[in-house]
């Protein structure tokens, strides 16, 4: 070795049990502790809904709920969410089984072209739209609440209004044009 | 990138995290990852052994006494951003959070991480100075009290012990006799500031200043108080002279050297625009609050 820092200074990969529920389905699987949430929900349980693109919080693509609480996976090691209850992108839907209304005010308002930030864009959305807080739903409110999560081919007009008819959709749009307080 | 291979501790009680902090010294400690995980995912820190307090639910509170926000240093910033309690004791801690990264992030970030780590640019320390807060800390000999003034030394460091562990962040309450604004200059909604600047401002019968705190982030190695600014202002009302003075002041803090995202002299000249906009709205705020 010439002085170049191996990783190696652990030796055995200690590996941990885990149980989550993820979109209603229990799961129990044993994984390396260092396996990030985002990989866990890839590669371990074939969910590849949820995207993976900076690995270090910035893009958004990678975003889930967890306890209902929209949550970067990439920035969370897998054993920390066991015992916790997930939803991701595959869990999103209507009652009806169809699109949900997020999504489909994304589809309708041309908010999305090659969908690889989607994902990330509909968990987002859905924490907000569901949350006690009151909504900003004025144009500056709409940006600020979707400014953690990027997108390379919209130019995010589209999803600024599919947040809207999303809010309509769901009820919220009673607090529309409401600034944040002062 | 994934990060370099470690052991994993999840303690259940504060009393086995410190234990097992002073076991390890090159262990870190796990809050809320949202600083640590980008580390490790691009293996800048290859910590031996990860030390994750997600267990030990005795650090997560919000407790409001004696004229103190005590916040367990476990508390998600999201939860004490919603927090009524904290909010009517001290409205300037809501604002400073609302400033830290997005609403996701701060779902997950602690208030005692984001202390610990202690980025010139963070909001929170810069708000801790202000106040003249404080933190506890714990380690196996005990528990101890560091100042806001003692605690940051440099960027990304504190003056913590490496065995020991933060427990609870300490911010003293603003009376309703005081205003108060935190803002700042971004290149991105979230991103961590190019310049921001915290005041809480109280004045006097004639309209004169009585009392003001000032501090800035983004601006050298740790946050900064921002004292001969606060010194330029005492018992002098509001006019424009005093803003200047107190700016120009203010922009003499400015250490950081020249970067890409804004040169030295551009800090200096934000700085010096957050100061007077900072007063004017604190002012403002105390208006209403008084009227
Ligand atoms: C995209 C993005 C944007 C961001 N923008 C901002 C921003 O604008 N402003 C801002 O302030 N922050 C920002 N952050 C950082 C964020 O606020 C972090 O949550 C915070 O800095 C660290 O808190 P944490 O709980 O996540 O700590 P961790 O990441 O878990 O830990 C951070 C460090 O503190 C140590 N530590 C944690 N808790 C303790 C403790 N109790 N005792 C001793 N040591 C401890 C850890 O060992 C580690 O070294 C951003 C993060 C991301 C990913
Ligand atoms: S992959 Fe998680 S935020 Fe980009
Ligand atoms: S639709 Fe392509 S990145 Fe957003």
């Amino acid at each position: 070795m010439t002085g170049v820092e191996t990783s190696e200074a652990v030796e055995a990969e200690q590996k941990t049990s885990l149980r989550v529920v993820v979109n209603g389905t229990a799961y129990e699987r044993v994984v390396p502790v260092r396996r990030l949430l985002s990989d866990f929900l890839r590669h371990d349980l074939g969910l590849t809904g949820t995207h993976v693109g900076c690995e270090h919080g910035v893009c958004g693509c990678c975003t889930v709920l967890v306890d209902g609480r929209a949550t970067r996976s990439c920035l969370t090691l897998a054993c920390q969410v066991d015992g916790l209850s997930l939803t991701t992108i595959e869990g999103v839907k209507s009652a009806d089984g169809g699109l949900h209304p997020v999504q489909q005010a994304l589809s309708d308002c041309h908010g999305l072209q090659c969908g690889y930030c989607t994902p990330g864009f509909v968990i987002s959305i859905l924490e907000v739209l569901n949350s006690p807080d009151e909504l900003d739903l004025s144009e500056e409110g709409v940006r600020e609440m979707i400014s953690g999560n990027l997108c390379r081919c919209t130019g995010y007009q589209g999803i600024v209004d599919a947040v809207r008819q999303a809010a309509v959709a769901m009820g919220r749009d009673g607090d529309a044009g409401k600034g944040a307080p002062a | 990138m994934k990060p370099s291979r470690f052991e994993y501790f999840a303690p259940e009680s504060l009393a086995e995290a410190v234990a097992l902090r002073d076991a390890h010294p090159g262990a870190a400690v796990l809050a809320g990852g949202q600083s640590l995980l980008p580390i490790m995912n691009f293996r800048l820190g290859r910590p031996e052994q990860v030390i994750d307090l997600r267990k030990a639910s005795e650090l997560a509170f919000v407790r409001v006494q004696n004229d103190v926000v005590e916040v367990g240093a476990m508390t998600r910033q999201r939860d004490l951003e919603r927090d009524e309690g904290a909010a009517r004791a001290n409205p300037l801690i809501a604002e400073s959070l609302r400033l830290v990264a997005h609403a996701v992030i701060r779902n997950r970030g602690t208030v005692g991480g984001s202390i610990a780590h202690a980025d010139p640019a963070a909001e929170l320390p810069a708000l801790l100075s202000c106040l003249d807060g404080s933190v506890e800390v714990a380690g196996v000999r005990g528990r101890r009290r560091i100042s806001a003034g003692e605690l940051f030394v440099f960027h990304l460091t504190t003056s913590l012990e490496p065995n020991e562990v933060i427990t609870s962040v300490s911010f003293p309450a603003l009376e309703p006799s005081w205003g108060w604004s935190f803002l700042e200059v971004t290149r991105r909604h979230g991103d961590f500031a190019l310049a921001g600047v915290c005041a809480a401002l109280k004045l006097d019968g004639d309209r004169c200043v009585g009392q003001v705190r000032l501090a800035a982030c983004g601006i050298g190695t740790t946050p900064v108080r921002l004292s001969t600014a606060e010194e330029a202002l005492l018992s002098r009302p509001l006019t424009e002279k005093a803003l200047r003075e107190a700016g120009r002041a203010a922009a003499g803090y400015v250490t950081a050297g020249d970067e890409t995202q804004a040169s030295t002299a551009y800090r200096r000249q934000l700085v010096e625009a957050l100061v007077r906009r900072s007063l004017l709205r604190a002012a403002a705020r105390l208006e209403r609050r008084t009227s």
